[in-house]
């Protein structure tokens, strides 16, 4: 297929689950960040803004200008509605590859993106709103597009996206380190349920970490991203099936996945932000060596850029 | 200060119901507590808090948090505007709630044993013998774990005079705590403005609390116990209240047919096998619970739950007999309870009522039937309740007769204005009565009380019936904390450039930067 669409797809993968991490994200600390004092909330909103890999354009930040930030830019990749922007734009530029319930469902969401009130409560339902339509777009991916080269580009990018938005839902626990931190890092990623039934009595910071970095199976946890990355890779290229890899971004891919799942610690927590910032760190090489070896990255493709 | 439209003719319909207002002090001046709420109302337009409303509705439908009203799920409603409990009257209801629970624990032990409460002479040996919720048999053993009355709700009202006083004790299976918990996240993105800077305290701590107090009462000898939650099925009107509980606990949510009884001991029917159980929270009937001991055509329940319990093979919380304790004949004797097992006067009061057993009062009651309310001593709901100056003549008479023909089945007493709080009916706001119904959890060394508890409120004006099946609602209830500065569950601010680094991961290979050097 060619090198362009393949991009294409990569970013459409990339660029939802960025929509969809960062949605949810926003509605779990909002409902925290409206009840601090103001002077907090700024320090906070900028935090938070970090964690998204971002920088306030101005000294005067606070509630308001992190939902413009992180919901409502659509010049920034970092928000969610910048983010769902570049997927449509992506899919507008692969249009005769993506089924036309997919193209549909990422431009439908496109032109609701307006649709909304930009004051907390109408945030609240905007994330909401946008969480059900990733999953449809996800959804819909999956079931419309065949499980061929172009579906496994855009898993690839859903995947590493993914750990990367999972690595930052566990950086907000630094963030608010107020209260019960580990129910919103799991709220994050929709993962309470899942884990209360999986750890039975077992609560805190420390198994909430785990759960979201180290579980085999539950889909959003970070090395279940990177099993699955690593496996679109691999079907990407079986020239090396036997011994050894020419593919760069394997073996980043495969380098940290094997680390943190045969990682053993008594001090999780202590060692997070090293895990965060590895993981971070890998998703970027790992992208970028996909470009390199894939897409043959041309610097007219500007549209195409990743932020961070 | 002036409120909006919204509150135009609302002292005007306060006056008349003569009852204490939550959130205004006479004239219409917003009470401290309420400072926050009233500054977030007042910039609310009728359209904005009608949005709000709507989308709160939608929201409740939409995750199922409703109860099964004549054989429909209807969403459970939930008004905007919140009830709030300053911190220092708070203080009080929990020492009283916790009170009480201490007293009915000890009084149901008593009860099951050597009966020391009748032998002193405290109350009479029939009030207990003819309780209809004193079961023979689970007399004569402590349950394991010691504790029989693991969850409670004491309801409370305000009265005119504005001082809380307990309505009816629940030990048996209290509901409501979902609505709790749930009304909490719908108001959280329904109303921000509100919660402003002011610290609320969380109630989403229960389901854990809970859960810790019931892995404790587990039988002795258990390293790990298997907790799960009895549920009479989907059709039972709590449902949606069993599902969440076990949902936020992570343990299973099981049926009777689910369980099986075996040596005295619990097994629940897995695909691996059975998987023995050690504590049962119970949320069926003590009637259908065990076809041995009780009803024999129940299917709800599992055969040999009981002897199980008796045997200390199985923790069953809450215990089973527990009802005699909420007898509300045997309410009115609890402040001689509590004297009597904790040496301590009442902290809360009861509402004064009449023992129609008792000539005298039987007289006084019967020649007022209409101005009192006659309440059955078994009922729960508001089932079977007469609220006299509601009620028509031929109603009366024929309460007259059920009196005279059972009077240990009945209570009398007067009249109470519950308090009211500001709801939203139609395009304004107007009183409505509410209660309150606070939680407890006893572990055996420890009796929490959740902060709040469940506000019900009669949606029409002027009713005092708050009960869910006959048109009422709730509200969030907020408990404010001590100083709104130091948040309490707050711990010092760490981050991550303050943290010591630890290095674990390998240092990186550079050999892709080789690898381009070579393609170079």
């Amino acid at each position: 297929m060619l090198s362009r669409i393949a991009e294409s797809l990569f970013w459409i993968g990339r660029y939802v689950e960025r929509a969809d991490g960062t949605a949810r994200i926003l509605d779990v600390h909002l409902e925290r960040l409206n009840h601090l004092p103001t002077e907090e909330q700024r320090s906070v909103a900028r935090e938070l803004l970090a964690v998204m890999g971002a920088r306030p354009q101005s000294e005067d930040f606070g509630l308001d200008e992190l939902l413009h930030a992180l919901a409502y830019d659509k010049h920034s990749a970092t928000s969610i509605a910048g983010s769902l922007g570049a997927a449509r734009e992506n899919a507008r530029r692969a249009r005769e590859t993506v089924s036309s319930g997919l193209w549909e469902s990422l431009n439908t969401t496109h032109y609701g993106l307006n649709q909304h009130r930009k004051d907390v409560v109408g945030t609240y339902r905007f994330c909401h709103w946008v969480l059900e339509r990733t999953a449809m777009v996800s959804g819909l991916a999956d079931t419309t597009v065949s499980h061929d080269d172009s579906w496994l580009f855009l898993a690839l990018g859903r995947s590493l996206e993914r750990a990367d938005m999972t690595a930052r839902m566990l950086s907000t626990r630094d963030v608010l380190s107020a209260g019960m931190s580990w129910v919103n890092m799991l709220r994050c990623a929709g993962a309470y349920e899942s884990f209360l039934r999986t750890r039975r009595a077992a609560f805190g910071d420390q198994h909430a970490a785990e759960f979201l970095l180290l579980d085999r199976l539950f889909p959003r946890s970070i090395v279940y991203a990177l099993r699955d990355a690593d496996e679109c890779l691999a079907k990407l290229d079986p020239s090396a099936q036997r011994v050894g890899f020419i593919n760069d971004a394997r073996r980043i891919v495969g380098q940290a996945r094997t680390f943190l799942e045969f990682h053993r610690t008594d001090d999780l927590m202590s060692e997070l932000p090293e895990h965060m910032e590895r993981v971070q760190k890998a998703v970027s090489q790992a992208s970028d060596a996909i470009s390199r070896k894939y897409f043959n990255q041309a610097d007219e493709l500007a549209w195409v850029g990743e932020v961070s | 200060m002036p409120m909006s439209d919204l509150f135009q003719d609302y002292s005007e319909a306060a006056g008349r119901s003569g009852a204490y207002d939550e959130m205004f002090a006479p004239g219409q001046v917003a009470r401290k507590s309420y400072g926050q709420v009233a500054g977030a109302l007042r910039e609310l337009s009728l359209a904005d808090v009608s949005a709000r409303a709507d989308s709160m509705a939608r929201t409740f439908l939409d995750r199922g948090v409703t109860f099964d009203f004549a054989g429909e799920e209807r969403p459970f409603p939930l008004d905007i505007v919140p009830r709030v409990i300053p911190a220092d009257e708070w203080d009080v209801l929990e020492r009283g709630v916790a009170q009480r629970v201490r007293a009915l624990e000890a009084f149901l032990n008593d009860v099951y044993g050597k009966m020391a409460v009748v032998s002193d002479g405290v109350i009479p040996r029939q009030l207990v013998t003819t309780s209809a919720h004193f079961h023979r048999a689970v007399h004569g053993f402590e349950p394991a774990g010691g504790v029989r009355v693991h969850i409670s709700g004491i309801d409370v009202v305000r009265d005119a005079a504005g001082t809380f006083r307990v309505l009816e004790d629940n030990v048996r299976v209290p509901s409501g705590v979902s609505y709790v918990l749930e009304n909490r996240r719908a108001m959280a993105k329904g109303l921000p403005e509100a919660f402003g800077q002011q610290l609320i305290r969380p109630v989403e701590e229960y389901p854990r609390r809970l859960l810790s107090a019931l892995r404790k009462t587990a039988p002795t000898g258990v390293d790990d116990p298997t907790v799960v939650v009895l549920t009479p099925g989907v059709f039972n009107s709590a449902y949606f209240e069993h599902t969440l509980l076990a949902g936020l606990m992570g343990v299973e949510l099981v049926e009777g047919r689910d369980l099986v009884c075996r040596g005295n001991r619990v097994y629940m029917r897995t695909t691996a096998g059975e998987q023995r159980v050690d504590v049962i929270y119970k949320r069926i009937d003590d009637d259908f619970l065990d076809p041995l001991q009780f009803r024999a055509d129940s299917m709800l329940g599992c055969p040999g739950l009981v002897n199980a319990a008796r045997a200390g093979g199985v923790t069953i919380a809450n215990a089973v007999g527990n009802g005699v304790a909420d007898d509300k004949l045997v309410y009115s004797y609890v402040p001689d309870l509590i004297r009597y097992y904790l040496a301590e006067e009442p902290v809360i009061a009861n509402v004064d009522t009449f023992r129609l057993e008792e000539k005298e009062a039987r007289e006084h009651v019967l020649d007022r039937l209409d101005e009192l309310v006659v309440k059955p001593v078994d009922g729960s709901g508001g089932k079977g309740l007469v609220i006299g100056p509601d009620a028509s003549k031929d109603e009366l008479e024929a309460l007259r007769k059920r009196v005279i023909a059972d009077p240990r089945g009945w209570i009398a007493q007067p009249v109470l204005q519950l308090s009211t709080v500001p709801t939203l009916s139609g395009d304004k706001f107007g009183p409505r009565h509410v209660d309150l119904r606070p939680f407890a959890v006893n572990d055996g060394d420890d009796v929490w009380v959740l902060p709040g508890g469940l506000t019900r409120v009669a949606l029409k004006e002027g009713s005092l019936i708050v009960n869910s099946s006959q048109g009422g609602g709730s509200k969030d209830t907020w408990v404010l904390a001590d100083s709104p500065q130091v948040p309490v569950e707050r711990l010092p601010r760490q981050s991550v450039t303050v943290r010591e680094r630890v290095s674990v991961w390998p240092v990186e290979s550079n050999w892709r930067d080789r690898q381009s050097e070579q393609q170079q």
